[in-house]
């Protein structure tokens, strides 16, 4: 059982204009076991939020705290967030030329684990992972998201949180550019991990479609850098009928 | 031109649709240089003299390290050369007068033009027609000592034979020399030349390769070791149908020049070229060149060639140029364009490693790792590949301290 607590965390982006603060003061609780929906207009703050978490340097704390079972996440490096439990896919997963699936896989769960995996059990967790989110066995063997499509890129991801096993995963937007077939194969990865019970995941959207095909615990809305409104699963779909445009309303007058 | 030096930005060019519109070139300094055509070359040193270091081939070049190279009745003490052949490769020493010597191309500039003249003898690789050589034919040159010498090298592939061969470079001299290849109709030839002296070797290299009609070359330079190397391969094109393939590989650190200066000359129809080539610099005072020229000659219709560079700085006070030159005489081609780029890591894709759990000094030799092993990967010849993947985890080992870039060690 593992616990993220993240306290009036307030973020600034780095901007010619000087530093330009994103998150004024998120407030949430993230237990194993749970998923918690974060939702909310462009621009209000998710993305920074997501990436904040995981160490991303563009990104200045300038106040607040966060922690994973007690541990000071923010006193972390980048790798140090990912040994200790933290896992963020992302929205945008970069090229690695010249360095292939497997190896990158088996670097990353050597790095995680603090030892390499044992061989055999591992290629069969690699193969049986692949197969589930039905990617071929070729794509081992290509570098790193190097002229994947988009979404291939994404059911990368969800193999990367398959195989790594953390604590606390991140979805950044991993529905966006997504057709429909993608996205259920992509969130049936992502309930493959869930029903173990072991991770807590924050899945970050800005469409209330991929709700369909993973239910969160909790439903938070993202507004101008802090969390507007809290619910449960019923809260997405009045987002669903209602969209955003109470809160930006609220935002702006 | 691109050219890089610690706190500039990422400079890239890309011209991958040039069209043909005449001369086309990049550059921001130096001599103005007319058609690579015009280029004086001869076997004669009276004609190609004593450089001063503004001429535009070596106008990046540490002339008074080569210096000793300029001069003529260079000694052939300075080397040992060693082969080792194939079962079916004929390997025989001639005189300077043999008349298979001096049939590919011309010396283009002046350690070229001392090599050809100060030589007495040569060695002779020879693939007779036909021939399948069953493995790879290896010419080692050791480093003697420091006397100015020169040494000619000629590999002959016959008509339709097919072979590898690797020359390497080693220990310490002070060496011009001269790689011959003449590659007759129809044959296939991979060339592998390793450039990984001891550090205080200074080598100039001028490699002419003649592709017969159909003929089939792979040229590869890896350069690592060295204090002064300057390697300048040039591909001229005897018959229709050739294509060659130039691949380099180079990691420079603190206080090495490492120039790579190629031309490929498409002087007939139908011919295909590809050069890409890429490094990694290191240290204070790692300085690379790398210019490409290419030229296609009104006659050389349906022509394809591409050329790449792309340089990895990896530390402050490195330097790379990096100067991509094409020239179009005719429009009637099938494709033309070279691109360049120089820059440093990938803050993100470092991020995104790190962000797996990958240590940041991992992370980056990684970087590396799969920045060179992408071109490897298209050498074709796995005992060279393993080699090289070996050579630059040594590379990278010997150099982590300054990649790490001051990062406190966990």
């Amino acid at each position: 059982m593992s616990t993220l607590e993240i306290r009036d965390l307030h973020v600034s982006v780095e901007t010619k204009e000087g530093p330009k603060p994103i998150l004024r003061g998120v407030d949430l609780t993230i237990d194993s076991g749970r998923t918690h929906a974060i939702m909310g207009p462009n621009g209000s703050g998710k993305s920074t939020l997501a990436y904040s978490l995981a160490g991303h340097p563009k990104y200045q704390v300038t106040s607040g705290s966060v922690s994973l079972d007690g541990a000071d996440v923010l006193a972390m490096s980048v790798d140090e967030r990912a040994r200790a439990g933290m896992f963020l896919a992302m929205q945008y997963p970069v090229e690695v030329p010249g360095v292939s699936v497997s190896n990158f896989l088996r670097t990353a769960k050597t790095a995680i684990d603090g030892e390499a995996p044992a061989l055999r059990t591992w290629i069969k967790d690699v193969k049986v992972a692949m197969e589930g989110l039905r990617m071929d066995s070729s794509f081992a063997e290509r570098s790193v998201n190097e002229g994947f499509s988009g979404g291939e890129k994404k059911r990368h991801e969800i193999l990367q949180m398959e195989l790594l096993k953390p604590k606390m995963a991140i979805l950044d937007e991993t529905d966006s550019g997504l057709d429909v077939d993608a996205l259920r194969i992509v969130s049936e990865g992502v309930n493959r991990v869930r029903s173990t019970g072991d991770v807590g995941v924050l899945l970050i959207t800005h469409y209330t479609r991929i709700l369909r095909y993973i239910t969160p615990d909790f439903v938070h809305v993202f507004v101008d850098g802090r969390i507007a409104e809290e619910g449960g699963p019923e809260l997405a779909d009045r987002l669903e009928s209602e969209g955003y445009d109470r809160y930006l309303t609220g935002a702006t007058a | 031109m691109t050219s890089t030096t610690d706190s500039a930005p990422a400079l890239s060019t890309d011209h991958s649709r040039a069209v043909a519109d005449g001369a086309h070139t990049h550059g921001t300094g130096g001599t103005p240089q007319g058609s690579r055509a015009e280029r004086i070359t001869s076997f004669d040193p009276d004609v190609i003299g004593i450089p001063t270091g503004r001429e535009e081939e070596w106008r990046f070049s540490p002339v008074a390290k080569l210096a000793p190279l300029f001069e003529t009745g260079l000694s052939s003490a300075g080397v040992r050369t060693t082969v080792v052949e194939a079962p079916e490769v004929q390997v025989t020493i001639v005189g300077r007068d043999d008349e298979r010597l001096g049939r590919a191309g011309v010396p283009g500039d002046r350690t070229a033009v001392t090599a050809w003249t100060s030589v007495e003898e040569a060695t002779v690789v020879s693939i007779p027609a036909q021939a399948v050589a069953s493995d790879v034919t290896s010419v080692r040159v050791e480093g003697i000592d420091m006397t100015p010498s020169a040494s000619h090298l000629l590999v002959h592939a016959g008509a339709l034979s097919e072979s590898v061969v690797v020359l390497d470079h080693l220990g310490s001299a002070n060496l011009t020399e001269t790689v011959e290849v003449v590659v007759e109709d129809g044959a296939h030839l991979t060339l592998v030349s390793v450039q990984d002296w001891a550090s205080d070797a200074v080598h100039a290299s001028s490699h002419r390769i003649r592709l017969g009609r159909d003929a089939k070359v792979k040229h590869i330079v890896v350069t690592f070791g060295g204090d002064v190397v300057r390697v300048t391969p040039d591909a001229e094109f005897a018959g229709e149908g050739g294509e060659v393939e130039m691949i380099g590989l180079y990691f420079a650190d603190a206080g090495q020049h490492q120039e790579h200066r190629l031309f490929v000359d498409h002087a007939v129809p139908n011919c295909t070229s590809r050069v890409t080539y890429k490094g990694a610099l290191q240290g204070a005072g790692a300085h690379t060149v790398w210019v490409g020229d290419v030229l296609i000659r009104a006659e050389a219709e349906g022509t394809d060639t591409y050329e790449l560079n792309r340089n990895l700085v990896l530390s402050d006070g490195a330097r790379a140029d990096s100067v991509p030159n094409l020239e179009i005489e005719t429009g009637i081609i099938e494709g033309a364009g070279h691109a360049s780029a120089t820059g440093r890591f990938d803050d993100e894709q470092l991020f995104y490693l790190q962000a797996r759990g990958i240590p940041e000094a991992d992370a980056r030799r990684l970087v590396v790792r799969g920045f060179f092993a992408e071109l490897i990967q298209e050498i074709g010849v796995p005992s060279v590949e393993e080699r090289l993947l070996e050579s630059i985890e040594l590379e990278l080992s010997k150099s982590m301290s300054v990649i790490e870039g001051g990062v406190a060690p966990a």
